[in-house]
């Protein structure tokens, strides 16, 4: 097992794939926390649909560098469904279904009316399940990931009082002149730009596991915002590493077995809390 | 000068008002209790008075060197907050979140406040504990001292004793008047209008009808007579 470990791991597609993992793991476990706490674990996934929508028209259109269209698409929706949480018309949750559903609906109209490949049904299952892009990527996407994976960390580093003063009390914070609506707004393009990151790894329709089980594991096991954060941080990563691994050696899909041992993660942080005398 | 200077101020959401006619003013050191029946606009004009609804008219002046950030906030209890994870030194340090601008870490100076507040409020020895495993009398306190590192001029506090039983809500009522006496503006909501009468220096009775006055006035006015026995009749109840 090890000597076959060994030759994968010469192939450079095997190491991009692992590094891109890693760091995708990585940034969506950061906000996941922030997310479950304010009552949007879904966004994710209502993202991810936009993104699949985005992704068909920039199919379509022939676009040869499709984030220059899916991420402004992707970045505005998330700016509009965060801006409606408290006051709008329509609920968040109702929304977040609306748009989620609605976009991926009009995503594989256009990609069956449009489409100029010969594998549609191919196309789509690779989108929505991410199966085969992590292992096909070059070079320059794998710098743009690690670029924009070190904006996300550093970002959230920097704003890291200030996100769990804004998630915490979000009245407080603005009663006491701290920009909350600011704060929401970065959250939101920080979501977006995990989301349309992550698409490659586990597809659009497994992102919200990789957003929500390294956090919903860690708020088992530890009771402050800074270990929860630090822990599902740790358990993202080496979930997504050991996936990766052994989708290597299995042959099995990789977002989808990344999300079973995220899964399986949950699992034994929930007995172990569960003993702890939760 | 008055800290809070409140004229003519009608309050509701939208367009549809709940209370108008607001009038009264707000001096340092002054301890007001805002009382008044359910759905008679407390939380809202506490949520304009911090600005985070506009009024449908009127205006709210400050003074006083009193800047409007400077005002400290004691909200209800959030459905958010009860499965947070959260230790109270974190709660309690965000309190200064509003002065820090960009600087994204807390310095020395506020980390020695934040534990000074934390010993006052007596939760100096929960610093490390989870928020959600507290009892409802030291969450209420750990919210007080994030509420101290924000201000040390005025203090709104919504309902404070809420859901606390009353050898709790009595050492809540004590804590708030040392704070009253440390020279703290206190503004609060309050359902308990035996209380706010024994503490407070002002009262302001919002409702069908309003009253504004000191508490003596309040006593002798024909809606503070009503509302005092009514309550009275109640509380004996509950014994």
């Amino acid at each position: 097992m090890w000597d076959k470990l060994a030759l994968y791991l010469q192939y450079p597609f095997v190491r991009y794939a692992i590094i891109v993992g890693v760091l995708i793991a990585l940034c969506s476990s950061l906000l996941g926390v922030t997310l479950v706490l304010k009552r949007f674990s879904f966004i994710g996934d209502g993202l991810s649909h936009v993104a699949f929508g985005a992704m068909a028209i920039a199919a379509v259109l022939n676009f040869s560098n499709e984030m220059l269209i899916v991420l402004p698409i992707t970045v505005i929706s998330a700016i509009l469904l965060l801006r409606s949480g408290q006051n709008a018309k329509i609920k968040g949750d109702a929304a977040i279904a609306m748009i989620s559903v609605g976009a991926l609906a009009f995503g594989y109209l256009i990609m069956n009316l449009f489409s100029t490949s010969s594998n549609l049904s191919g196309d789509v299952c690779s989108t929505l399940f991410g199966s085969t892009s992590i292992l096909t990527l070059t070079v320059r996407e794998v710098a743009l990931c690690a670029v924009l994976s070190v904006a996300v960390v550093v970002v959230f580093v920097l704003f890291y009082h200030k996100i769990f003063a804004v998630t915490f009390d979000e009245n407080f914070a603005k009663a006491t002149g701290t920009n909350a609506d600011a704060y929401n707004l970065l959250i939101a393009i920080v979501i977006a730009v995990i989301i349309v990151l992550a698409m490659n790894l586990v597809g659009s329709l497994l992102i919200s596991a990789l957003v929500i089980f390294p956090a919903l594991s860690a708020m088992r096991l530890f009771r402050s915002f800074k270990s929860v954060t630090i822990f599902s941080a740790i358990i993202s990563v080496v979930c997504a590493f050991l996936g990766i691994l052994i989708s290597i050696l299995g042959g099995t899909p990789v977002g989808s077995t990344i999300v079973a041992v995220d899964v399986a993660a949950f699992g034994i942080c929930y007995l172990i809390g569960m003993f702890k005398g939760e | 000068m008055a800290q809070i200077t409140v004229r003519d101020l009608a309050l509701g959401y939208d367009s549809h008002v709940i209370a108008d006619k607001l009038n009264f003013s707000v001096s340092s050191g002054d301890y007001l209790c805002i009382v008044g029946e359910n759905g008679s606009g407390k939380t809202t004009l506490m949520k304009t008075l911090l600005h985070l609804q506009p009024p449908v008219k009127g205006e709210i002046l400050i003074g006083d060197g009193l800047k409007a950030n400077e005002i400290g906030y004691l909200p209800q209890q959030t459905v958010v907050q009860k499965d947070f994870p959260a230790s109270v030194s974190e709660i309690v340090l965000s309190g200064f979140q509003g002065q820090m601008g960009f600087r994204p870490f807390y310095n020395s100076g506020e980390k020695a406040i934040a534990r000074e507040n934390m010993e006052r409020m007596g939760i100096l020895s929960l610093a490390n504990r989870c928020y959600r495993d507290l009892s409802g009398g030291q969450q209420q306190r750990v919210l007080l001292a994030r509420a101290l590192c924000a201000t040390r001029k005025v203090l709104l506090l919504d309902e404070p004793v809420s859901g606390l039983d009353p050898k709790v809500t009595l050492d809540m009522y004590e804590l708030i008047q040392e704070l009253n006496q440390e020279g703290i503006t206190i503004i609060m909501i309050s359902h308990d209008i035996a209380a706010s009468v024994r503490y407070a220096s002002h009262i302001l009775h919002v409702g069908r009808e309003i009253f504004f006055g000191t508490t003596e006035e309040y006593r002798e006015s024909s809606i503070g007579k009503f509302f005092l026995q009514q309550q009275e009749g109640g509380a004996d109840d509950v014994g």
